[in-house]
């Protein structure tokens, strides 16, 4: 085992983890990783292989006039040729979403984005797949498209979704949190109140890996294994199975290495619907990989959220209550991953960090001619919306008070004794204490020096800012009795198998797409039974080989898969008891616990280590009455509420007054997800989403024209950071444990891609303040801040 | 993967195998040197020859020589050759700051200052840097080889006077004693083309003015020198005043369009802004120049 030393980035982090189960251990996946032996998707070969792929629509709304595929099924290689009237005859050509919606397999009526799903080509191999997609004709009866989701609900907008009955505008849900009366009072008798339009534009969570899958189908026993990247095995197996007749049993779903999800691998794409399809058509296993431009156009985009704020205080700063109505743009289709009684997920956590009086907002959904998804990386649940409106919103404030933003913020933070805290929109807060961890933040960032440094630097005409966000995220969904997303309840198993020689394998329901879950997973059970964690051998990601679950988005897998790993590990521990108890001849409550031990307790000489019990269980020993002859246990952990980790970041950028390009100079990130288990592994995906969130605010924007043509269809267009871009990380940490979880651990893989944005906007935004900036949007672009600076701030959409 | 249209491959041996494969494969074969630009056109498909034509192994263009009062670049060396290279730190500093913002570390090792030039992307960095050093292109073909400015050689965005069966074989730059020159580029990230970039290269005189000057502008809508600048700094001292005005002649003489890179009038502020950063750092540098010789 190689432990790596405790290394903080900045000397004022200081603090002492204390890690679960081995700490700052190496990850176990990595030398195959580090080595090019990961085994994905496109790996796959079996033998007989065929290749499929997809045509797509070249404009975003037009009539589907005909398809003539005569030329492309005369293509030597090619075997089958399949469009949406096919699929019509199959019963098909529409899938359910995961958000109550429909959506096209392939196209039968109307194509409703550029890049939608026409045609599938299954050939020999790839190349000829590809080259026969330019045998197909179709033609086109071109549409006005709706590309300003503002102009969605326009009278005589043309109506996208005519597919579905009695359907005469684009609206698709409305919905709200809050107390609406109470809120408005609070405002009228506010001293200050100060609104601002922001918005969030989409973005695309862009993984490394681009989506595809391998499905054989053997016609023989009806049997259907689907290779796929997918973040959730076990919901598309369910998913599956409802849409395609195909029983339950008959499938297994597989989802090896993961090169990145960030929640573009959490729907169901018609893709993967095409190669099992075509796998069904042919007889043969069919693989379908998209390419980059396929993943960027088509698949599920992030964000694009237009929100008025708006929010009240004292005349000292003491934040009252905020208020927001959104607009929040689908797409074409509503395919967003949200649990079932939240259409805009967990924005509602949109009240932050603060102590309100009230708070309302409304989110209204509308129908666009663009890709539909909306599930990204920190989070589908929409939480990274609400934490950028409020701490946009808090800076706003701020400025308009003349107050400093982070003594504003120390002011209005909830205090520790209010704990478990209930916010205005229907959350309880299970723990917090933000005071230290902001105060940590400032120390790391010598905050006081800084703004000195500003005001000098401002006298000579250059500009610096300086810009802070403290978020609270919430995540581990869910509580059954809330949460469930098509009717499946949120709920994740474990598995725990100890073998004779006292090794050990853990079977869980979720899927690592990167995140560490060899080894984090190992490292709780190696807590919880004292066997090194090398002992122990993590399962994920083959529905054949693991307990049914939901998978892993919005930074669940530790609240609520890890939660049943320790669970499972403490049952274990519980049967090893019992079982030592009659290999020692002595009673269960005389045994006393000590890492990996039962010992006689005033004997601590006279014990039997977990290796001992599990050699005992498989052999002789007799065991007491309703002990069965194994160490094994399963749990369903059902969480009893989410996590709520929070943190306070700091950043500091230099903006150049004759370019308006921005410089990050330095970025301060204090997280606190409660217990930590690995800390580097903690700063691996802090560092990922500290990145992520300079990149989308500074560059990243999947972009439209007027004719609804996507303008970020390659990494020409899409930009996403590089390690040019982002500084030398400067993370620190505070630990809160979570009241409620087994082993106090919150989630923190989306923290810093929700809490960063905000820290480099208001880092933008103070820099600019000389030019009278109060807001601008993202992405921060050279052009958009010197437009800035000229006084012409504009939304991007 | 995004796959290419179908297309034949062939390595040439040497250049007169190159120009003699360009010949019997015709119009529809193009030259890949670096693949830089070619192949993700042709992933796109974009572009969609019949034949690639590879001159990766014609090391006998990959070379750098200074050669009395030229400086001699074979096309096919590498952007990484001309980024580490001393001489051109000395005497060309522009090239350095130039490559030191073309695309990343990957793209500069396979690169090649001939593939730049040829494929004369409008936001390509080089073709400026060349119309500011006033370098010549060696062009060979069937008939032997021609000489051209960068004027008769750059056409046009994508453009050239590179005939089908003619091939790029050495830029060459004259050496100027006392002179500095200097480019910067704006990107909206690091690898990004340029929303806009500037590159300048000035002599100085032995009484302290500017006897000779470019001003080459990138992304800006202008394939040529900003002559109007030209025209009003030779014969000056350099100075503060002189920068803004010739900042304010650049913005005026470029015809930038709107994209997601910038508005027009972004663009031709950075014309403006980025003409002034140039020329007083290659002013500073000439200077330096100039007082190297005299110690």
């Amino acid at each position: 085992m190689t432990i790596l030393e405790d290394r903080p980035t900045n000397p004022a982090a200081g603090g002492h983890d204390r890690p679960i189960g081995h700490g700052r251990m190496q990850r176990k996946e990595d030398p195959r990783f580090v080595r090019g032996k990961g085994h994905y998707v496109d790996d796959i070969v079996l033998p007989g292989m065929l290749h499929g792929a997809i045509l797509r629509a070249p404009v975003a709304h037009a009539r589907l006039v005909s398809i003539d595929t005569t030329e492309a099924l005369a293509h030597p290689k090619v075997l089958a040729v399949i469009t949406g009237a096919d699929l019509q005859a199959l019963g098909l050509a529409w899938a359910p979403t995961l958000s109550m919606d429909v959506q096209a397999v392939l196209v039968t009526d109307k194509v409703r984005f550029q890049g939608q799903e026409v045609a599938f080509v299954v050939a020999e191999d790839r190349y000829a797949a590809r080259d026969a997609l330019e045998l197909i004709q179709v033609e086109y009866d071109v549409l006005p498209p709706v590309v300003d989701a503002r102009k969605a609900m326009d009278p005589g907008a043309p109506v996208i979704r005519d597919d579905l009955a009695g359907r005469t505008d684009n609206h698709i849900f409305d919905w709200e949190a809050g107390d609406k009366a109470e809120t408005d009072a609070v405002f009228a008798s506010a001293d200050v109140v100060v609104s601002q339009e922001i918005v969030y534009p989409r973005v695309h969570p862009a993984p490394m890996e681009t989506c595809g899958a391998v499905a054989d189908f053997d016609p023989i026993d009806g049997r259907l294994t689907l290779y796929e990247t997918t973040q959730a095995p076990h919901a598309h197996r369910t998913l599956f199975a409802m849409v395609s007749g195909i029983p339950e049993h008959k499938i297994r779903v597989v989802s090896p290495d993961i090169g990145g999800g960030f929640g573009n691998k959490v729907g169901i794409y018609p893709g993967y619907i095409l190669a099992v399809v075509g796998s069904i058509v042919t007889g043969k296993p069919v693989k379908w990989v998209e390419d980059r431009s396929e993943n960027l156009m088509s698949t599920s985009f992030a964000r694009d959220y237009i929100m008025q704020g708006e929010i009240a205080a004292t005349k000292d700063g003491k934040i009252l209550a905020l208020r927001t109505n959104v607009l929040a743009d689908h797409g074409a289709f509503n395919a967003t991953a949200q649990p079932t009684k939240y259409p805009a997920g967990f924005f509602h956590i949109f009240t932050g960090s603060y102590d309100l009086a009230a708070a309302h907002c409304t989110v209204t959904g509308v129908y666009t001619n663009k890709a539909p998804g909306g599930v990204a990386y920190a989070c589908s649940f929409r939480v990274t919306e609400a934490v950028y409106l409020v701490e946009r919103m808090v800076d706003i404030l701020a400025r308009k008070l003349d107050m400093d933003p982070a003594e504003l913020r120390l002011k209005n933070f909830i205090k520790p004794e209010q704990f478990p805290y209930a916010n205005k929109t229907g959350w309880e807060y299970d723990s917090g204490d933000y005071e230290p961890t902001m105060r940590l933040s400032m120390k790391m960032a010598g905050y006081d020096e800084l703004r000195r440094e500003q005001k000098e630097k401002r006298a000579r005409g250059e500009l610096m800012g300086i810009g802070i966000s403290f978020f609270t995220e919430t995540v581990g969904a869910g509580p059954r009795k809330d949460m469930d997303i098509l009717g499946l309840g949120m709920a994740d198993g474990a598995e725990l198998r100890i073998h004779p020689t006292g090794k050990a394998v853990v079977r869980i329901s979720v899927q690592s797409q990167g995140q560490g879950h060899e080894t984090t997973f190992a490292q709780i059970v190696a807590e919880e039974i004292g066997i090194p964690p090398e002992d122990i051998d993590v399962v994920h990601g083959d529905t054949d080989q693991t307990p049914f679950g939901l998978g892993t988005y919005g930074s669940r897998s530790t609240p609520v898969s890890g939660a049943a790993v320790a669970l499972v590990a403490r049952k274990v521990r519980e049967k090893a008891r019992f079982i030592a108890a009659a290999m020692l001849e002595t009673r269960p409550e005389d045994l006393e616990w000590e890492k990996g031990r039962w010992f006689v307790k005033g004997d601590p000489s006279v014990g039997k280590t977990i290796a001992e019990i599990a050699m005992g269980a498989h052999g002789t020993v007799a065991l007491p009455e309703g002990i069965e002859g194994n160490l094994d246990a399963e749990v369903t952990y059902d969480p009893p509420n989410l996590t709520f980790p929070f943190g306070a970041y700091i950043c500091v950028v230099d903006v150049d007054p004759g370019t308006g390009h921005v410089k990050v100079r330095r970025f301060i990130a204090v997280d606190d997800c409660g217990t930590r288990i690995n800390p580097m592994i903690i700063e691996g995906q802090i560092h990922g989403g500290l990145t992520d969130g300079v990149g989308m605010a500074l560059m990243e924007f999947i972009e439209f024209d007027a004719e609804g043509n996507c303008l970020g269809g390659s990494f020409m267009d899409y930009l996403i950071p590089t390690a040019m871009e982002v500084p030398d990380w400067e993370t620190g940490f505070t630990v809160t444990p979570s009241p409620h979880h087994p082993i106090g651990a919150k989630g923190i893989g989306e923290s810093a891609t929700v809490g960063s944005p905000p820290a480099v906007v208001n880092a933008v935004v103070d820099a600019l303040a000389p030019f009278g900036v109060v807001h601008m949007d993202m992405p921060c672009t050279p052009a958009r801040v010197w437009e800035a600076m000229q006084g012409r701030t504009r939304p991007p959409v | 993967m995004q796959i290419p249209a179908p297309f034949d491959y062939v390595r040439a041996s040497s250049v007169d195998n190159a120009l003699a494969l360009l010949d019997r494969h015709g119009a529809e074969s193009r030259v890949v040197a670096g693949g830089h630009s070619l192949l993700p056109m042709m992933k796109l498909r974009l572009a969609r020859p019949d034949w690639l034509i590879d001159i990766n192994d014609l090391y006998e263009l990959d070379y750098l020589l200074v050669d009395g009062p030229v400086l001699r670049i074979g096309a096919m060396a590498r952007h990484t050759t001309l980024l580490e290279s001393d001489d051109i730190k000395r005497l060309f500093p522009i090239i350095t700051d130039a490559e030191r913002v073309i695309a990343d570390p990957i793209v500069r090792n396979r690169g090649t200052i001939g593939g730049s030039l040829c494929q004369a992307d409008p936001a390509e960095d080089l073709s400026t840097v060349c119309h500011v050093l006033e370098a010549v292109a060696v062009v060979r073909g069937p008939a032997g080889e021609r000489m051209l400015s960068m004027a008769d050689f750059h056409r046009g965005p994508y453009e050239t006077a590179v005939a089908q069966n003619e091939l790029l074989i050495e830029v060459r730059m004259p050496i100027r004693a006392s002179s500095g020159s200097a480019y910067e580029k704006v990107e909206r990230r690091v690898g990004d083309w340029a929303v806009a970039a500037a590159g300048a290269s000035v002599t100085l005189g032995s009484d302290g003015t500017i006897s000779h000057v470019a001003v080459g502008l990138t992304a800006v809508g202008l394939d040529r020198t900003v002559t109007e600048v030209e025209a009003v700094l030779v014969g000056q001292a350099p100075t503060e005043a002189l920068f803004v005005e010739a900042g304010r002649l650049a913005s005026l003489a470029c015809d930038p369009l709107a994209d997601q890179r910038g508005p027009i009038d972004y663009k031709r502020h950075l014309a403006d802004e980025l003409t002034r950063r140039v020329l007083r750092a290659a002013c500073r540098r000439a200077a330096a120049s100039v007082s190297e010789i005299t110690i």
